[in-house]
């Protein structure tokens, strides 16, 4: 899901970026507001958890490869606005040091995970928890829904992204000057790869750890909530 | 032993087993990402490179492209899985300190 340089042509990039500024100012202002010292280490642990398990691409056999995110774990354990943070901080190392998405598409790979994923995952995993105990099944049950569902609707976004190129930018010769896949094939494409695999992968992953911290710390599961 | 040491734990067995990330797409001959294909990936794909994407794709060269060593593409998995472990520290060393920083500039401004 990471976009490279050259897919999305400068206008679409451009937008994202100055749709990213405003959240990322929220996103400080807010956290500044309710983050305490001994919060900052998990801060950190949640920008590498999701940094670590982007590495671990999955091969669909024969075919392309993908990877779940960790955002909405992320996401569950430092809330929306700080994780937003977190991922973001994991998406820009990314880039700039091994070329894992575009520098032009910071801002469009930062909304699709940092922004998109997240949030819908959090309140997702806030709603289908509801008032259960921090310890219970339910909550489980939650965060691997929430992560299935987050990491489609981001790969949904991407999609749209890429998708929208060939309507946006064509050369005279007819050739496609960004990313030649139209919405038509960029939607399938994106979304049967993240619902038939990637989307499990990110689900196992964000249950598996919330199960762990509910038996480790449950405190800490408490700790994302406001 | 704090929670939190054991999550730094957990992500240090998940680096050591990073090369994995590696290796199966490989052993199941999966390529690419989609919408993920350099330049002469896409060229077999469409028969061109998309003059855009010719000139965008060359604007930023990164140090370790694709968590690897400049040069050692032809070097064989095993030593492309030792790159890929060293760039997992590094990229998580610099992850890390940069979200402390960030958490110490958050929290100190209140």
């Amino acid at each position: 899901m990471h976009i490279p340089d050259g897919y999305l042509g400068p206008p679409t990039s451009g937008v994202m970026y100055l749709v990213m500024l405003p959240i990322w100012a929220a996103a400080s202002r807010i956290t500044k507001k309710t983050l305490k010292a001994k919060q900052v280490p998990l801060l950190a642990i949640g920008a590498a958890f999701s940094f670590v398990i982007m590495m671990f691409n999955v091969p669909i056999p024969g075919g392309t490869t993908g990877h779940a995110v960790g955002a909405v774990l992320a996401a569950i354990l430092l809330g929306p606005w700080a994780a937003c943070i977190a991922v973001s901080v994991a998406l820009i190392v990314q880039a700039l040091l091994f070329g894992d998405g575009g520098i032009t598409a910071i801002g469009a790979n930062c909304f699709n995970m940092a922004f998109v994923e997240v949030f819908i995952g959090y309140y997702l995993y806030k709603i289908i928890s509801g008032a259960s105990s921090i310890t219970s099944g339910r909550r489980v049950m939650a965060a691997g829904i929430a992560g299935y569902v987050a990491i489609n609707v981001a790969a949904l976004s991407a999609a749209i992204m890429f998708g929208i190129q060939p309507l946006l930018h064509r050369a005279a010769s007819g050739e496609s000057l960004y990313c030649p896949y139209g919405l038509g094939v960029a939607i399938p494409a994106m979304l049967s790869e993240h619902l038939l695999f990637f989307g499990w992968v990110e689900a196992i992953v964000t249950a598996l750890v919330v199960k762990y911290l509910q038996k480790q710390d449950p405190a800490l599961l408490k700790a994302g909530e406001r | 032993m704090k929670t939190t040491t054991k999550l730094w734990l957990g992500i240090g067995i998940l680096i050591l087993l990073s090369p994995l990330g590696l290796i199966l797409p490989e052993r199941f001959q999966a390529g690419d990402a989609w919408g993920e294909w350099g330049a002469d990936a896409m060229k077999e794909l469409i028969g061109y490179i998309p003059q855009g994407l010719e000139n965008l794709s060359v604007l930023w060269s990164a140090p370790l492209p694709d968590y690897a060593f400049k040069g050692w593409e032809a070097k064989g998995l095993s030593h492309l899985s030792l790159a890929y472990v060293f760039c997992a520290i590094l990229g998580i060393a610099v992850t890390a300190l940069m979200m402390l920083l960030v958490g110490r500039f958050l929290v100190k401004k209140r």
